[in-house]
């Protein structure tokens, strides 16, 4: 470096902690020395964060907000925009990785149980943005004004209706109109351009933060600021740079490839991260045989279609997604990780995957007798996952945790 | 110096108390006012409230048993060309039904003639199921279905598989919690406005 460059620089460092912060939370923050894949994927949401940001300030300069030219404009992307298909599909593709990413590494806290103090917060957070998540993802449905677009809207909105007393007069607020028309349209496009991204990237900022005031956590469930070495830092531990951001940087690579032979091969995804029915416009006189969300949202739709009530399956959606910000506090058991854990929290823990997993699949096909039934045990089995856990986890005996990393 | 200590005294703690209070107070009473315009923006415009007049229909060349879509605000409207012996079976279905009389909701023409319109022989109902909002499809036909054994006919919805009667009410055990919503309206011989009452225009 030049004289005259490192001078800019101290004059800069001087006046915003630029080495400072890069230190304290890049290249000399202690992460612990022993993790696994599974902790990757904050990471990867990280950059999932950034592909949306980006390839949405992209389609914006295509899109149009309104009733008449929203379809249009979708189609006008992808068709007369040079690489506009690309862009697209990089935003529809990086919602569907989102997901995916964001529920891999909230098993990871599952699992792990990432959620134990003292990272409840952390945890809490996380949720919060999973929440946001949510509404972002469908609002952001909702713009091309498909026949998916519109008849998933009208379901989702129609739910506000279930709300004793203010529910009706509340759908027409939240649509601007009668039906789901153009007001509707700008509003959740300023929603899900605006408002909702600034509220997400303050609420990753605040994971992370909340996140390096306690250090993070490992796959044994180890607490690593019990033993310190003279500077205070843990001696399981070791700094980001060198020894992780190599890890990182694979773990990124590999995740670019998977991203990309889907974008390029499958962006439809099988029409789970596509469907069909929303490549037509919006028809407000004819609903497509078959409704069904995005595979993100399928589990918490079979739950609402499990429930033969319409305020019913609402509360029990509400309650699916509520009962995780808890979590933190229904876990009782001593050993944080799924590892020392006793075997009620391991068979809980598999029933759980193997139900969920039904009642993602259960989410996206159209209903019969059987799948109404299946759907009502997933249900059940979700909910006691959850409630049950303060009982097993307490009950059972975990095998001890080790000092040491 | 003395200003210093002074700010310590109990009389002055309990003043800057009382005044923080006051502060507080009229914050939050200015802070709701100006909620107000934003929460409000929301509601239907004036342009909104303004399209939806009243839509006119021809329903004489209707056969009978046929079901027509009528769009009034964007919305479907069923009307349906009932046969006598149609309305004469309702009676049969009464025990399936959540609520045969539409006690649950705001009936406009309660009583008045079996198809719950104005009509002796048409039925006129908002196509917008009181469940999710989905439009719900016409079976006319009395033969067993995968939803239903013993279908009498009827419209079922394709989303979360509620059904409904000929004249739309709502059967038991579904998610839809109410009969299908009957959309004021008034026929001038053949002619069928949905959207307002006679004379109200
Ligand atoms: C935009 C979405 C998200 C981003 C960008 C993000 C980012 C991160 C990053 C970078 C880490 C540290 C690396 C790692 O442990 O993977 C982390 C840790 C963590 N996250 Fe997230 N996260 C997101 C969503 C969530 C959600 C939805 C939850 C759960 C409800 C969650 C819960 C946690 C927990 C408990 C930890 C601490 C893990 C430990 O130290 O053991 N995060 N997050
Ligand atoms: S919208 Fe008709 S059954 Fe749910």
């Amino acid at each position: 470096m030049t004289q005259k460059a490192s001078g800019v620089f101290n004059w800069l460092n001087h006046r915003l902690p630029i080495v400072n912060t890069y230190e304290r939370h890049l290249s000399k923050h202690p992460v612990p020395k022993k993790v696994n894949f599974w902790y990757m994927f904050g990471a990867l949401a990280s950059v999932v964060l950034i592909i949306q940001i980006v390839s949405g300030i992209w389609l914006m300069f295509g899109y149009e907000n309104t009733e008449e030219g929203a379809f249009a404009s979708v189609e006008y992307i992808m068709r007369d925009i040079e690489y506009g298909w690309i862009i697209r599909y990089m935003h529809t593709t990086g919602a569907s990785m989102f997901f995916a990413v964001v529920y891999l590494h909230m098993f990871r806290g599952l699992l792990y149980g990432s959620y134990h103090k003292p990272r409840e917060l952390v945890w809490v957070f996380g949720m919060t943005i999973y929440l946001v998540m949510m509404a972002e993802g469908f609002l952001g449905y909702v713009l091309p004004y498909g026949q998916m677009s519109y008849w998933g809207a009208q379901v989702i909105i129609s739910l506000f209706g279930a709300i004793p007393y203010i529910g009706e007069s509340l759908e027409i607020w939240v649509r601007g109109d009668y039906y789901i028309s153009g007001a509707t349209i700008s509003r959740f496009f300023a929603l899900h351009v605006v408002a909702l991204p600034l509220i997400l990237i303050a609420l990753v900022f605040m994971h992370l933060v909340a996140l390096h005031e306690v250090g993070a956590g490992n796959p044994e469930g180890v607490d690593i600021e019990k033993h310190l070495d003279e500077n205070g830092v843990p001696l399981d531990s070791v700094p980001f740079f060198p020894y992780k951001v190599l890890n990182a940087l694979v773990a990124i690579g590999i995740f670019g490839i998977v991203f990309s032979i889907i974008m390029f091969f499958f962006p439809e995804g099988g029409g789970y991260m596509l469907e069909l029915a929303n490549f037509e416009e919006a028809n407000p006189l004819s609903t497509p045989e078959h409704i069904a969300p995005v595979w993100y949202y399928s589990p918490y739709y079979a739950m609402l279609r499990a429930v033969p009530d319409k305020l019913g399956g609402l509360v029990v959606m509400g309650a699916a997604i509520a009962i995780l910000f808890v979590v933190p506090w229904l876990d009782r058991s001593k050993a944080a990780s799924i590892r020392y854990k006793g075997v009620l929290s391991k068979i809980a823990m598999t029933i759980f995957v193997i139900s969920w997993i039904m009642l993602a699949w259960l989410g996206t096909v159209p209903v019969t007798a059987l799948r109404t039934t299946l759907s009502i045990i997933g249900t059940i089995i979700y909910f006691s996952f959850f409630l049950l856990m303060p009982i097993y986890t307490s009950i059972e005996t975990s095998k001890p945790v080790p000092e040491r990393l | 110096m003395d200003e210093t200590i002074d700010l310590m005294e109990d009389t002055t703690t309990t003043r800057r108390k009382v005044l923080i209070g006051m502060t507080a107070g009229v914050g939050a009473v200015g802070a709701s006012f100006a909620v107000v315009p934003f929460i409000a923006s929301w509601n239907p415009s004036a342009k909104a409230k303004a399209v939806g007049g009243p839509v006119k229909v021809d329903v004489s060349k209707m056969q009978v048993g046929q079901k027509i879509q009528v769009s009034w605000r964007k919305q479907p409207v069923f009307v349906i060309r009932h046969s006598k012996e149609a309305l004469a079976n309702l009676v049969q279905v009464e025990s399936k039904l959540d609520d045969p009389s539409s006690m649950k909701i705001d009936e406009p023409y309660r009583g008045a003639n079996a198809t719950r319109s104005t009509s002796t022989e048409y039925t006129v109902i908002a196509g917008v199921c009181t469940h999710l909002g989905c439009a719900p499809k016409y079976y006319p036909e009395m033969e067993s279905q995968p939803w239903d054994e013993s279908w009498v006919g009827g419209f079922f919805c394709p989303c979360h598989g509620s059904m409904f009667d000929i004249v739309g009410r709502v059967f038991k055990g579904v998610p839809a919690p109410t009969n299908l919503k009957v959309p004021p309206h008034y026929f001038d011989g053949s002619i069928l406005t949905i959207g307002e009452e006679r004379g109200t225009a």
